[in-house]
């Protein structure tokens, strides 16, 4: 392993693959928190070079965390294909870059490899990828699953709708989810963040999001986005759910602080499977982003790119229906900017495909970050071109719960009239029938108007 | 009472001139029409410039909960009806598949206040009005509060010292106040919620030490102050990101014995205290009834509620 090179005369000598690791992001707030950014332009691009010559059988034996203290590596670890990973150990990270990228690299191709990869080496690459490089990979790579309704299909861009209100009022949910349907939003997820994280409040309300889905006949998805544990205890006691939800970090540790560990979502897996109300096989949604790691002082010294690479490395092991970076939700410590933010949800909408998860983005910001409107639609554009399977619809992509600004009702419409998509085909067929929008997937003048659902 | 009243008709009735009473039609450019003829009956004329008394109104004295942008919708009092649940931007119409002017703009403004509410701090005036003793962590300035999230959980020397002298050893009890990241979320809340909390715990015969103010401090500030007094329970009361809607909203984390290393998940938290949310009355009584819960159980967080299962 070679940790040291020249540039421009000048010797750049690294003293292990976890700092080359590092100093080869592109630059983000977070890792200058952790002390791990590099400290030049020049430093950077040096710590790139040396990482593209790194081969990929040295990316597993080097795993961010010890295999042996850290259960998310193991689980990454025992879940690799050996044939697979056989056939491409000896790449480099260079050689692998490429190799996504060529002509005659299809999508199958890509997913088959995904196979014998590690979150190190889903990490390396995108550190050698630019943008539009991480939106032509990512376009090849088709991830679908299927709950209720099937995610990911080509041709497709689907909406989380997510109603939240101030006090978990049904009664507001219920007049942001039905306007939002009207803007053809829901189709990935009618998927509420409570204010109240009881078992009693999250059966409440998805009894009225069940209501809703029979009455109209909706093909899609419920949740409510609750800690695991109190979504297991609404289902025991017949809270009608198709899909549970956890956000999720990158270790072992991480996981330990958002209160639980593998063997409690693998236990709500099954109770979903068991109990649940979605048809299946993929019930499970996850959500992520780049520094959840280090604001719990369990990132183990790593960068915050391989660390979200390795919450994707996890969420594979669980078969989920939607995984989504909340990119910009974290703050300026570490996504400074709007364009650290584009950057991150970039590499994280290409590390999840990469990884072979059905990925979406909630590409937003908050409002002590420097960035804005303009931001994320931007990135909910470059994310659309790549290939994004879900964005989040909020009316006018404020959410009043969780006072950040995301994408609104309107940005998926916008995005799939500008691309020529539409929603996921029975929600669509369940769209045009309601006539909200036309066979071109334009929205009609219906479109808006909740009170053509009272 | 009667200047109750007086507001409720004028509101009603600026709001009904900004919404088109009755018709449902789109009144915006109406208005902006009957402004700029007037400024353009002044305008150029004798080569003078405009009126310079001429002036747009607010948008944002527009009360979202009554506007109503919708065209021929189906059925506009259902609709406001339904709307008046939620402080969320709905009946907002649509230019095509994209926004119409005046949301636009009015998102973008309640944007620019909130990250103007970011970059204030709680005067030191209010600090003292309030009886709080002030400590400071050790962050200089609000930019190394911003990026620095570590500086922000912990205190120098000095502080310790006045957090000790103020809270005393091994209180059963502690609330603590901290800016966080809205300081209008503070001044809103903090004069309602803590007499509410002290009632409560009145009720279990609990009486709470001094109140600390911690400027540039982070949740995890209550940890250092858990090592430092080896209270029972703190409950922090810090301002929470400022979202569109309010710059107000305050949250309350709770913990049993904080100390450096908690877990995030053993903290219980009430959020969204403001006004349009859990009001801080509310939320005061909620918070002394989950302290009491906690030295009940000695727990809090995901191990209170496991424990209640």
């Amino acid at each position: 392993m070679i940790l040291k090179t020249k540039l421009f005369g000048h010797v750049y000598s690294f003293r292990s693959l976890k700092e080359v690791m590092a100093k080869a992001n592109e630059e983000k707030s977070g890792d200058k928190l952790a002390g791990l950014a590099a400290e030049s332009a020049e430093e950077r691009v040096a710590a790139k070079i040396v990482l593209s010559e790194i081969t990929l059988e040295e990316l597993r034996n080097h795993p961010a965390v010890p295999y042996e203290t850290d259960e998310v590596t193991r689980i990454i670890q025992d879940d690799i294909n050996e044939p697979i990973y056989r056939e491409i150990k000896n790449w480099t990270v260079s050689e692998l870059r490429e190799w996504i990228l060529k002509e005659e690299t299809t999508g199958d191709m890509i997913r088959r490899i995904s196979r014998g990869l590690t979150s190190e080496m889903v990490a390396a690459v995108a550190k050698l990828m630019s943008n539009l490089d991480l939106v032509y990979g990512a376009r090849k790579i088709r991830v679908t699953a299927h709950c209720n309704t099937t995610i990911g299909e080509e041709g497709t861009l689907s909406s989380r709708l997510q109603p939240n209100h101030p006090t978990d009022d049904p009664d507001g949910i219920m007049a942001s989810l039905l306007e939002g349907l009207t803007f053809g939003a829901g189709d990935a997820l009618l998927g509420l963040n409570p204010v109240d994280d009881s078992a009693d409040s999250v059966i409440r309300v998805l009894k009225r999001f069940d209501e809703i889905k029979q009455k109209y006949e909706i093909p899609t998805q419920t949740c409510v986005l609750a800690h695991v544990t109190t979504q297991m205890e609404a289902i025991k006691k017949g809270a009608p759910a198709d899909i549970i939800f956890q956000s999720i970090a990158g270790s072992e540790l991480g996981n330990t602080a958002f209160g639980f560990n593998a063997a409690t979502i693998e236990e709500a897996r099954q109770l979903a499977l068991r109990e649940g109300t979605a048809q299946g096989p993929n019930v499970m949604y996850f959500e992520t982003g780049q520094g959840s790691e280090l604001s719990s002082e369990a990132h183990h010294d790593t960068d915050q790119v391989t660390m979200e690479a390795r919450c994707y490395g996890f969420a594979r092991h669980f078969s989920p229906f939607l995984v989504n970076t909340v990119v910009g939700f974290i703050g300026p410590e570490y996504l400074y900017d709007g364009r650290q933010v584009s950057r991150a949800g970039l590499e994280d909408h290409f590390m999840g495909k990469l990884t072979g998860i059905p990925m979406g983005c909630d590409a937003c910001y908050t409002n002590h970050m420097k960035a804005d409107q303009n931001t994320i639609e931007d990135l909910s554009v470059l994310l659309t071109a790549a290939g994004c399977n879900y964005f989040m619809g909020i009316p006018h992509g404020d959410d009043v719960m969780l006072n950040y600004q995301t994408t609104g009702y309107h940005e998926t419409a916008a995005l799939r009239e500008t691309f020529g998509l539409t929603a996921i085909k029975p929600f669509h067929q369940w769209l045009l029938r309601m006539g909200y929008v036309d066979d071109s997937g334009r929205l009609t003048d219906k479109a808006g108007d909740a009170s053509t659902l009272f | 009472m009667r200047d109750e009243e007086i507001r409720e008709m004028v509101e009603s009735i600026l709001g009904d001139m900004l919404s088109g009473k009755d018709t449902g039609n789109i009144p915006e450019p109406k208005r902006t029409e009957v402004i700029q003829t007037g400024a353009d009956g002044l305008k150029e004329r004798d080569g003078h410039p405009e009126d310079p008394s001429a002036c747009l109104e607010d948008i944002t004295k527009v009360d979202l909960r009554r506007q109503f942008l919708v065209e021929g919708a189906r059925d506009k009092e259902g609709y406001l009806a339904m709307k008046a649940k939620t402080p969320a931007r709905l009946g907002i119409g649509k230019a095509g598949a994209r926004y119409r002017t005046a949301t636009m703009l009015r998102v973008r403004a309640d944007h620019a206040a909130a990250m103007d509410a970011v970059f204030s701090d709680v005067e030191e005036a209010f600090v003292k009005e309030c009886g709080f003793i002030p400590v400071q962590t050790l962050c200089k300035d609000k930019d190394e509060y911003l990026t620095r999230p570590d500086l922000g959980r912990r205190f120098p020397g000095e502080a310790l010292e006045t957090i000790r002298k103020t809270c005393g050893s091994h209180p059963k009890v502690l609330v603590i106040v901290g800016d966080g990241l809205s300081s209008s979320a503070i001044t809103a809340n903090v004069k309602d919620m803590i007499p509410a909390i002290e009632q409560g715990l009145a009720l279990h015969n609990i009486t709470l030490p001094p109140v600390l103010f911690i400027k540039y401090a982070r949740v995890g500030a209550m940890d250092a102050v858990g090592e430092v007094t080896d209270a029972d329970v703190i409950c922090m009361l810090v301002g929470e990101r400022p979202g569109l809607v309010t710059a107000e909203s305050m949250s309350a984390y709770i913990a049993y014995k904080p100390r450096h290393g908690l877990a995030e998940a053993k903290r219980t938290v009430i959020s969204n205290i403001h006004k349009g949310g859990t009001t801080a009355v509310e939320a005061g009584a909620h918070a002394s009834e989950l302290m009491i819960k906690m030295l009940e159980k000695k727990a809090s967080g995901i191990d209170l509620k496991g424990d209640l299962l």
